[in-house]
């Protein structure tokens, strides 16, 4: 498929986002937050940017931008149309815990319920876009149970580096928030090793044979295809390009999206003050190029079933 | 309503495409851009039409296919258009509601003005069907000429889609497939038609009928000799042969 820079910045940036709001919403609620109105205005500022950067810039990835508020209704059927509603929702208790919070300083009593509600909604609208890949049939490396789960991790993973490293910078650093950080990237790790395993190993799901029917009459062959240039079909859903560097973007992705997070945030754990800030938000970022490079994989490396009729034989 | 219909009719208007027939013409194709460019998605906009590098919207496109080896091998063409499947999948995963199946007849189609462009009906199809048009912005596919095959306007015998209206060999049938006693259904009775992928489970009403077996083994066709010997032995048009095959390079 296509890896769309418009679609891995969204799938980052917005599990970046709900991943953060989770952490903040989990430990609001359960009053291991000081209600300051600064780190109320950064976290969840960060958090809200992340997530609405990344879904405008999904927005440009449509062809009529200006209909995308028609997305939503169709949430009957639609996982995409669930993502979209559960996005929206998700703003609401947002709101009331960041106004709360940044205006009155006050994260407790009632407001302690916007913030379940936010870790909560988050959580879901992750779990969402996840399952908008895995249902689709026709690419067999997204139609699996893994992927929802990969999205998952991820986003709890990349939101707890970067809570780590917005507690850091406000002098409450957390062995708890340490741990558990490590923890996850040591999961999302294996959840990715994991996918790549099944992607590798998958059995033929379809074959030249099926997608003509002609399977019993012998083995097929394209033997010319129906365009003498590039058509939608072949732009959208027959990308190359990354096969070939595959492994290389499969180091890249363990190292600066796992490996290094996970060194910078034990450092930052031992160190503490500046030092500390230093190494935490590092880890954020070194894993921000890990994530992009896992994203852009996902996408390429995964194969359409309509390439059987394009020259492919097995997919 | 991007469901699929709860109570959809027993008729399921669709195509049946014989494999034995078609010789890869690509009529179909060509009338079929003719009649849509003018249709219901009006324009399948073409870009660079006559540049180097062209690219644009079809709902029909005819690939051929090899299948077999040596002597048993035989070329198949094989054209490929939206099957209007009973469980598209096309149609529940847009987020919309642009894209729909009609309960009267089964027809999928798009309501352009309602569709975003979001492509991810194109990925759940597995068929290649759907084709966005980058110019407007929205996604397109085969109406199954919703526009002809009801059209009072038009003479009964040309309300048939415009690709079975053209095929020159008489490849392409239509008709309702939900109706056990329609020709269609008998065709497809009696040639043992079938699905592609069934295993995407999408149930198409578009059936494909097999190439017939061949014949060649009661000595048909292929086992006839040629008229002439290229090579001839002796006498006038052997040496004919030898003078010309030693001096042939020399120009
Ligand atoms: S062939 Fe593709 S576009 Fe047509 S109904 Fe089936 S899934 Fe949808
Ligand atoms: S491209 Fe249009 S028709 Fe297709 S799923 Fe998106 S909104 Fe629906
Ligand atoms: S039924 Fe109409 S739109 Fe569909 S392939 Fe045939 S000519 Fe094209």
């Amino acid at each position: 498929m296509n890896p769309a820079y418009s679609v891995i910045f969204f799938t980052t940036a917005s599990g970046l986002g709900y991943g953060l709001l989770v952490f903040i919403g989990v430990f609001a609620s359960l009053g291991l937050l000081p209600a300051d109105r600064w780190l109320g205005f950064w976290g969840l500022g960060l958090a809200l940017a992340a997530i609405t950067f990344g879904l405008l810039s999904s927005t440009f990835h449509l062809g009529r931008p200006e209909r995308a508020w028609r997305a939503v209704s169709q949430w009957r059927s639609s996982w995409l149309a669930r993502e979209g509603v559960l996005a929206l929702l998700t703003y609401v208790p947002a709101a009331v815990l960041g106004i709360a919070w940044v205006f009155y300083e006050q994260i407790s009593g009632s407001i302690a319920l916007a913030a379940i509600a936010v870790a909560v909604l988050s959580l879901v609208t992750v779990y969402c876009t996840g399952k908008i890949y895995a249902s689709l049939k026709t690419i067999p490396a997204w139609h699996q149970t893994i992927v929802p789960v990969n999205y998952v991790i991820l986003a709890l993973m990349t939101g707890a580096v970067w809570f780590l490293a917005l507690l850091n910078i406000f002098s409450l650093p957390s062995m708890q928030v340490s741990v558990m950080a490590v923890v996850l990237l040591v999961f999302g790790l294996a959840a990715k090793v994991r996918f790549w395993r099944q992607i590798d190993h998958a059995p033929v799901t379809s074959t030249s044979g099926t997608a003509t029917g002609l399977g019993d009459l012998g083995e097929v062959r394209l033997l010319e295809t129906p365009n003498t240039s590039a058509n939608y079909l072949n732009t959208e859903m027959g990308f190359k390009v990354a096969r070939k560097h595959a492994a290389k973007l499969r180091r890249i992705a363990i190292i600066f999206g796992f490996v290094l997070p996970a060194l910078l945030v034990i450092l930052a754990g031992l160190a503490s003050g500046v030092p500390a800030v230093l190494f935490s938000c590092l880890a954020a970022l070194l894993m921000m190029v890990g994530m992009v490079a896992e994203r852009w994989l996902f996408f390429a490396e995964a194969k359409h079933v309509v390439n059987l009729y394009y020259g492919e034989t097995t997919i | 309503m991007t469901s699929l219909p709860a109570n959809p009719s027993p008729t399921k208007l669709g195509l049946v495409i014989d494999l034995d027939i078609c010789v890869g013409c690509h009529a179909c194709a060509v009338n079929c851009k003719e009649w849509n460019t003018g249709g219901y998605h009006a324009p399948l906009t073409d870009s660079d039409p006559y540049g180097t590098d062209p690219t644009g919207v079809w709902f029909n496109r005819v690939h051929a296919f090899e299948v077999g080896e040596g002597h048993a091998g035989r070329t198949v063409h094989f054209p490929r258009s939206c099957l209007h499947c009973e469980d598209a999948p096309c149609v529940t995963v847009c987020p919309t509601g642009a894209s729909y199946k009609r309960t009267e007849d089964g027809i999928v189609l798009v309501d352009e003005d309602m569709c975003i462009g979001c492509k991810l009906c194109s990925w759940s199809c597995p068929y290649g069907a759907r084709e966005f048009d980058a110019d407007v912005g929205v996604m397109k596919k085969c109406t199954l000429c919703v526009d002809r095959i009801y059209n009072q306007n038009m003479e009964a015998v040309d309300r048939v889609p415009a690709c079975v209206a053209t095929c020159p060999a008489g490849a392409r049938h239509f008709g309702d497939l939900g109706d056990p006693a329609s020709d269609v259904s008998r065709l497809v009775a009696a040639r043992e038609g079938y699905d592609l992928m069934p295993e995407m489970q999408t149930r198409p009403t578009n059936k494909y009928l097999p190439p017939r077996p061949r014949r060649d083994e009661d000595g048909a066709i292929t086992s006839a000799t040629s008229l002439e010997d290229a090579s001839p032995e002796g006498g006038f048009l052997g040496w004919v042969d030898r003078l010309l095959s030693t001096t042939g390079d020399v120009r």
